[in-house]
């Protein structure tokens, strides 16, 4: 059984350390698309937890019952059941924030996050261990998501999950909102950039170049 | 016909799915180091979509909207939320039907290209168009043309990246941005480009 020192160890490591989305790019596709408002990444960032710590703990339990040759299919349909499940009660409960989400909580089962980690790692492990490990991917997920929808809503409207925060320029505050903010282009300078902050704090995280530049010994 | 082009370069440019709607940013980031890797993704994209948007197409309007099972005295079932499931399960046929087909008779296309195609099996963009053919009620011509524009929006997208890549791997980068962060950073001001084309569609 494993000691408590491991599942904390599985459970902080995806936060900053191995982060799923900024150091092995994995799961950005719908990350991004979600992130104008915290709410919206939120509700997303709660969805993707719910189904990967749900089929990992699955996917671990039935783990010596699945052929090896056809255990990328069995994990996809689990995914996807999970995923349709969540889909139908956000529709059910949250009928106005699924319409804003609209298809991306059904990609959540192409989300390379989820899959990578049953196949990786709740294929080979007990229930307890796979759960508390994907719950550490999916918080790393969620940390990203949240931090860039706060930075992209409160500068572009002024406002943290729907309350204002920033007084707008129109309504006789100072603030006059950065309406790119809103656009498609900032979600990619935004994630940049909080991935050069993260290489920076943590140079080992950093790509080795592809080709040193020369040592002519001249001063530059 | 002109209401099929426009459908074509408005799928290609405007509603272009990894720089607009941030779909298949994966391997749109992962395989784009080299140019050449980024034209064989982007032919296998264009493939696939154009195979499986118009095949989903068909699937959703005959057996899963609500009502088409009305002949059969069922009027109220409604089968759409099972689209998803049979989405992935036509994805992945189709993805490893196209690989046997290729390896039969292109051997030497399967041999530049094969290596994408499983991974085209859970890729954002392939199943977003379906989804997103299913949410704009498209016919069965407007699917396949959707499903090639923005494949081939994809292939564009990812090869531009892959060749400006291709230069900066000379370039002397903060250690930080190196890889990845550079290549968001560009992809960034790639959509700024191309949210360009959405000012041209919009009259």
């Amino acid at each position: 059984m494993a000691g408590r020192e491991s599942l904390w160890n599985a459970l902080t490591a995806p936060l900053i350390r191995q982060n799923p989305v900024t150091l092995q790019i994995l799961g950005i596709c719908s990350a991004l698309a979600v992130t104008t408002s915290l709410a919206t990444a939120f509700t997303l960032s709660v969805s993707l937890t719910v189904v990967v710590v749900l089929s990992a703990g699955l996917i671990s339990l039935i783990r010596r019952h699945i052929p090896n040759s056809i255990r990328l299919i069995v994990q996809i349909i689990i995914i996807a059941s999970l995923v349709i499940v969540i889909d139908q009660i956000l529709q059910a409960w949250f009928f106005a924030l699924s319409q804003r989400l609209s298809v991306f909580v059904s990609l959540i089962a192409t989300n390379c996050i989820v899959l990578g980690r049953t196949e990786s790692f709740a294929r080979s492990n007990p229930p307890l261990l796979s759960m508390v490990d994907a719950l550490g991917s999916g918080l790393g997920y969620s940390l990203v998501l949240t931090v860039i929808g706060a930075c992209r809503e409160l500068f572009g409207s002024g406002k943290l999950a729907g309350v204002a925060v920033l007084p707008l320029a129109d309504e006789g505050g100072w603030f006059t909102p950065l309406s790119l903010m809103l656009l498609a282009p900032s979600a990619f300078f935004l994630l940049g950039g909080l991935i050069w902050a993260i290489r920076s704090l943590r140079p080992e995280q950093a790509e080795p170049p592809e080709f040193p530049p020369h040592e002519t010994g001249e001063a530059r | 016909m002109a209401d099929l082009g426009a459908l074509f370069l408005r799928a290609m440019f405007v509603e272009n799915m990894p720089l607009t709607y941030f779909l298949g940013l994966c391997t749109f980031l992962a395989l784009s180091r080299r140019t050449e890797a980024a034209v064989g993704l982007g032919v296998a994209v264009i493939a696939v979509m154009g195979v499986t948007v118009p095949l989903n197409q068909v699937i959703y309007t005959a057996v899963l909207a609500p009502g088409v099972w009305a002949w059969l005295g069922m009027p109220d079932l409604d089968l759409s939320y099972l689209s998803l499931i049979t989405f992935i399960g036509v994805v992945a046929a189709s993805v490893q039907f196209l690989e046997m087909v290729l390896e039969r008779y292109l051997p030497r296309v399967q041999a530049t290209f094969g290596a994408f195609l499983p991974l085209l099996t859970i890729h954002c963009a392939i199943l977003g168009g379906s989804l997103f053919m299913v949410e704009r009620r498209y016919g069965l011509a407007e699917a396949a043309v959707y499903g090639v524009g923005s494949g081939a929006g994809f292939a564009l997208a990812v090869v531009l990246l892959g060749a400006i890549r291709a230069r900066l791997a000379y370039a002397d980068l903060p250690a930080g941005l190196r890889g990845l962060g550079i290549a968001f950073l560009i992809a960034g001001m790639m959509s700024l480009g191309f949210s360009a084309f959405a000012e041209m569609a919009a009259p």
